[in-house]
């Protein structure tokens, strides 16, 4: 197998675990000496949402859909920009305040494409691969659990690609 | 046999998380979709909201995708990663 084979094998990571955002990098970059630019995008937990104080995040996804999924949203993504090497992770379970959730990282010769790919990579993942939040909050000593409703300006976003 | 799967807020409201059909009779995913809502009042609503997604064998498509024995039909709410 190729190096650049190797690498496709694991574009994709749907893991209960964190991520070093210092390992993936060195992968990007690790003998790809054709490539000058590297954008990475990392998603993390925040303590609000909608004026409520959140705790935690649950995420649940569709195995082996949401694998399909990111594929197809790379393979579109490398039809359209000239980009090198792209990882998607995205973190399952439940999630703290602060924590990574997801990872995107491109790398291409310069850096319109990678910034490009990139941003469709994400909006893409928020409106079409199957992943679900739930999130945990504290109101006034109260907490609750409820899913996230999906909000339509990721979905005006994904449709500036098209 | 259609394997019928659900996940998220659906899956919690129906308390379900898979099931199968018997594919007699049903030609598309409306018509299963129609099968499930003849459950009982709680299930037909679920099954007549317009944001439902469904997918079959993985890829995502309408109420008239045709079914066929084997395939693994999905339910799910709109996604909210990433």
């Amino acid at each position: 197998m190729s190096n650049a084979n190797k690498y496709a094998c694991q574009e994709i990571s749907i893991q209960a675990e964190d991520f070093s955002l210092a390992d993936e990098v060195a992968l990007l970059e690790k003998d790809n000496l054709t490539d000058g630019a590297v954008v990475t995008f990392t998603g993390r937990v925040r303590n609000n949402n909608n004026g409520h104080s959140v705790t935690s995040l649950t995420l649940e996804h569709y195995p082996g859909m949401t694998e399909k999924s990111l594929a197809k949203i790379i393979k579109q993504a490398k039809e359209q920009w000239q980009i090198g090497r792209v990882k998607v992770i995205h973190r399952i379970g439940e999630l703290f305040i602060g924590e990574q959730i997801v990872f995107v990282g491109v790398t291409s010769k310069h850096r319109q494409d990678a910034y490009a790919a990139n941003e469709f990579i994400m909006d893409y993942l928020k409106v079409k691969a199957p992943f679900w939040k739930k999130e945990r909050i504290t109101d006034s000593g109260e907490t609750s659990e409820n899913w996230l409703d999906a909000k339509d300006s990721d979905t005006d976003k994904a449709d500036l690609w098209s | 046999m259609i394997k019928i799967v659900f996940f998220a807020a659906l899956r919690e409201q129906l308390d379900c998380a898979e099931l199968s059909l018997n594919a007699e009779d049903m030609e598309t995913v409306g018509d299963v979709k129609q099968r499930l809502s003849d459950k009982n009042s709680q299930w037909q609503q679920m099954f007549s909201k317009s944001s439902l997604l469904s997918a079959v064998n993985h890829d995502m498509v309408d109420d008239s995708h045709l079914v066929k024995s084997g395939d693994e039909v999905a339910f799910f709410p709109p996604v909210t990663g990433g």
